[in-house]
Order: structure tokens, then C-alpha cells, then sequence
């Protein structure tokens, strides 16, 4: 099995094509934000007020990266638990965010969500934030820059690494790739 | 008696936070070496043979292995003959965290106020601190970066006497599995059980500085790491929970006696980046 490229923005084609499990190489720019940033945006859609940054066809990546020590580009930039984000998704999926980037579960509305509106949702790999930060060419924040490490950002991504969980058709990496590895005796527990 | 300068104190802790967070232990990434080997998942193993990258850059550039660069967890033994001098023991951890997490440029994570306003300390402090009166005139202090996402699928239950040994292994197996993906497996699982509220959490959280591959000494606990270990990995879900065999790399369990009403047990995940360094002074 190998990588699949993708390109941001997501093309309706290349989400179509996209399937749980794919391990995928992402390029292009993406968006940065989590619980903080979140919070101050969908308080924004409920208010109708216009976002700082445009969402449609958008990846945002759910990150909060350490200090950049003098001449990097970023700090260490592993995901966040993607959980803390599910009440605020819905909203940004609504105004045509396309894919997100994180780790862990998504609740059913999430997941329902990103079959109704056509969008992925990408696992990259916890921990792996050194490395990540290797395959980040350039960020500026554009949003929020109170908010320190938790500042909306865009960043320019080369080959990013990451895996399909959840896809347009109910797929889900999570629940496949244990059922495909699990012990049925350790089952009952 | 031996004097020892508070400033010293200070000195270790603001180095230990550094190099715990940009070298993860030996033992740690033999186990990745290891999991890569026994992986039967391909995507299971391009996780881990990231994760071994990752090591490498972050120890060739000392930079933080995981942007979370945690709690900051403390752990002091100090003989009872050792006097300290020159400040406040406890603020001059407070000082090592706030300077090495400054000179390091690892990410600040500590907020007040948890269900209110949620301001970031701006400098990592308050650590955690676990300080122990032992023989001797020397202080050992431990320093553990526990970062969040593994710290918050961790749980406690107090259990009825009468579920017993099967009780504990359905907990904990049962807690390994709700955390899933959320924790970044493979995990290290710290165990305590027995003991009061509070003591079962400190074991479980002790349990995880352990060395990867050690077993207790005890024969019955040794026999309940082992059961857990290998039913942990049948679960199923694998490097980054994308299914596979590497659940866990190990399962660490201590126990203390406890009341006769009372069956504590505590599970404390550590995420795959097993971060803690030591130094005695």
C-alpha cells in the first residue's frame, strides 16, 4: 500500500477518492487551530459575524506547536486530541471546511457531518512532532495571535504525513483496523 | 548532615526538563526497534518507523520530541540527612521548570482556574510535586513531562473487595480500550492497586518509570503484568490506534496493602513518548 498525494484546497474529486485507512501525503497551505481558537470561532458564526480566515475547501489542523528555537520555521507540531473539537466542527464543516487533522475519536455528529458535507478527516501521527515540524516550510499567524501556541495559523505543508479515518462513506480506520487485529478471546473484557 | 544549595536544585530540574523532553530513553526506543520488527500491520509499522524518525531528529536537533511538553511531573527523594540552603526547596523546582522551559522552548501547558478562566501560567509552572523522606544524604529528583492527551483517558475506580483479581484486569483492560487512538499507543500502562484515594493514583503513576521490559519481583504481580500485557495487545488497536499488535509495550503494576472494605486501583496511561530523566545530587 502506498501514499496517495493530495493537494490543498481539497478538490470534490480528491475527497471522492479518498478511503479510511488510505495513508495519504498532504502539500499546500493548511490552517492551524484548536480548543481556544475554535471556541472564538463558531461564538463568531453564532453572532453572524464574519471569520477572520476563509474555511471553504480549507484543512485545519488541530495543533498547538512548541517555541520555534532561532531559525526554525515552527516548533515541535504533533496533533492534539481532535475529541475536544467535535462540539465546534459541525459548525466549520456547515461553512465548507473540508478536512481536518488530528488524532483520536469523533463523535457520530462529527462523523455524520463529514458525510454530509463531503469532508475527511485525517489521523497524523501523535508524537511524531519533530518530525512533522521537518515537513513544515513556512507558517505566519493570521488570527488570534493572543492566543500564543493556540493562534490561528497558515502553514505551507510538503508531504505531510497522515492516514484516512473517517471518509465520505462512513468509513472508519479506528473501528476497521481493530477489528482487523483484534484477539476475539481478549473480547469480553 | 550535608548542606545542598537550593540554586543546585534549581539547576538540575531546569536541565533535566530540557533533555527529558529532546531524548527519549534508551529502553523506550529499543522498543520501538523491537514493535517495528513484530509489527504485523504495514500502516502500524510506517507509524513506528515515524516515531523512530522522529527520535532521531528530535535528540540530533535537541528539540521536544511531542509539542506537549506536559505536566511537569517531580519526583524528590531526599535523605534525611541532606539540609537545603539558600531558598524555598519547593520554589526552587518552580524556578528549574520556569528556566528550562524558557531556555528549551518547550510549550508552556499550564492553565489556572480549570473550569474558569483557564489562563496560562505563561512559564509551565506549578509543577507536580512528589517529595519522599528516605535515608541518606543525597537527593534524587525525577522529572516527567506527562502530556495531556494521555493523562486524560488515565482512571481510578474504587472496586468492591469481592470483584477481586478479575475486577482489576477487566478495569484495566477495560480503560486501555476507551483510550483507544486518544492516548498515542503504543502506551506504557502504570497499575496501582491498593492502598487509599490518593496513594493507588502516586502507584500508578510511579509504575511508569519503570524500565520498559523489567518485571516486579513479586511472582503474582509479575504474572498479572504478563496477562495484561498480552490481552492489552489482542485489544487490537495498534500504533496510533489504526489496528495492529503494538497496544502496548508494557504494563507495570505495584500494589500496597489497603483497608479491609476497599479495592483501589489506578491506571495511569503513558503515551509512546515515555518521557523522564533522573539525576541524584
Amino acid at each position: 500500500m502506498s501514499e496517495k498525494r493530495i493537494t490543498t484546497p481539497l478538490t470534490e474529486e480528491a475527497i471522492a477518492d479518498l478511503r479510511s485507512g488510505d495513508r495519504v501525503l498532504i502539500s499546500g497551505k493548511i490552517l492551524t487551530a484548536r480548543d481556544a481558537a475554535h471556541k472564538r470561532l463558531v461564538e463568531l458564526v453564532e453572532k453572524g459575524e464574519p471569520l477572520p480566515v476563509a474555511l471553504e475547501g480549507q484543512i485545519v489542523y488541530f495543533v498547538g506547536p512548541s517555541p520555534a528555537k532561532p531559525g526554525q520555521v515552527i516548533g515541535s507540531a504533533g496533533p492534539t486530541t481532535s475529541g475536544r473539537m467535535d462540539s465546534y466542527s459541525p459548525v466549520l464543516l456547515e461553512l465548507g471546511l473540508k478536512g481536518m487533522i488530528g488524532k483520536g475519536y469523533r463523535n457520530q455528529e462529527v462523523r455524520d457531518a463529514l458525510i454530509k458535507h463531503k469532508a475527511v478527516y485525517f489521523g497524523a501521527v501523535g508524537g511524531a512532532a519533530a518530525l512533522i515540524a521537518k515537513r513544515i516550510s513556512s507558517a505566519k499567524i493570521i488570527a488570534y495571535e493572543d492566543l500564543g501556541a493556540e493562534a490561528i495559523r497558515e502553514l505551507e505543508v510538503e508531504d505531510f504525513p497522515a492516514v484516512v479515518v473517517n471518509d465520505i462513506y462512513g468509513g472508519d480506520a479506528y473501528q476497521e483496523g481493530r477489528a482487523q487485529f483484534e484477539r476475539k478471546e481478549a473480547a469480553g473484557t | 548532615m550535608r548542606e545542598l544549595q537550593a540554586a543546585a536544585i534549581t539547576d538540575a530540574v531546569a536541565r533535566l526538563a530540557k533533555e527529558a523532553c529532546y531524548f527519549l530513553p534508551k529502553d523506550v526506543v529499543d522498543k520501538f526497534d523491537s514493535a517495528l520488527e513484530s509489527e504485523e500491520s504495514e500502516t502500524g509499522r510506517d507509524i513506528l518507523s515515524q516515531l523512530r524518525e522522529n527520535v532521531r531528529i528530535a535528540d540530533a536537533e535537541e528539540v521536544p520530541l511531542c509539542q506537549d511538553t506536559g505536566f511537569t511531573v517531580v519526583f524528590m527523594e531526599i535523605g534525611q540527612d541532606v539540609h537545603v540552603t539558600g531558598g524555598d526547596l519547593n520554589e526552587a523546582v518552580n524556578e528549574g521548570v520556569r528556566r528550562g522551559y524558557e531556555e528549551g522552548y518547550l510549550r508552556k501547558s499550564m492553565v489556572t482556574q480549570p473550569f474558569g478562566e483557564r489562563k496560562n501560567t505563561g512559564d509551565n509552572t506549578p509543577a507536580i510535586i512528589h517529595s519522599s523522606i528516605v535515608p541518606g544524604e543525597q537527593v534524587k529528583i525525577t522529572l516527567l513531562p506527562k502530556g495531556g492527551g494521555a493523562e486524560n483517558m488515565s482512571a481510578l475506580a474504587m472496586l468492591k473487595p469481592s470483584q477481586g483479581r478479575q475486577g482489576v484486569v477487566d478495569f484495566v483492560l477495560n480503560t486501555i480500550s476507551n483510550a483507544g487512538p486518544n492516548a498515542c499507543p503504543p502506551l506504557i500502562i502504570g497499575v496501582g492497586v491498593g492502598g487509599s484515594f490518593d496513594k493507588v493514583a502516586y502507584l500508578a503513576k510511579k509504575a511508569i518509570l519503570r524500565e520498559v521490559g523489567s518485571q516486579n519481583p513479586e511472582p503474582h504481580l509479575a504474572e498479572l503484568e504478563d496477562e495484561l500485557e498480552r490481552r492489552a495487545n489482542d485489544l487490537g488497536i495498534g500504533p496510533m490506534g489504526m489496528g495492529g499488535r503494538t497496544t502496548v509495550m508494557d504494563v507495570f503494576v505495584e500494589e500496597y496493602p489497603t483497608h479491609i472494605a476497599a479495592l483501589p486501583v489506578g491506571v495511569n496511561i503513558q503515551c509512546h513518548s515515555a518521557r523522564h530523566k533522573e539525576v541524584v545530587l
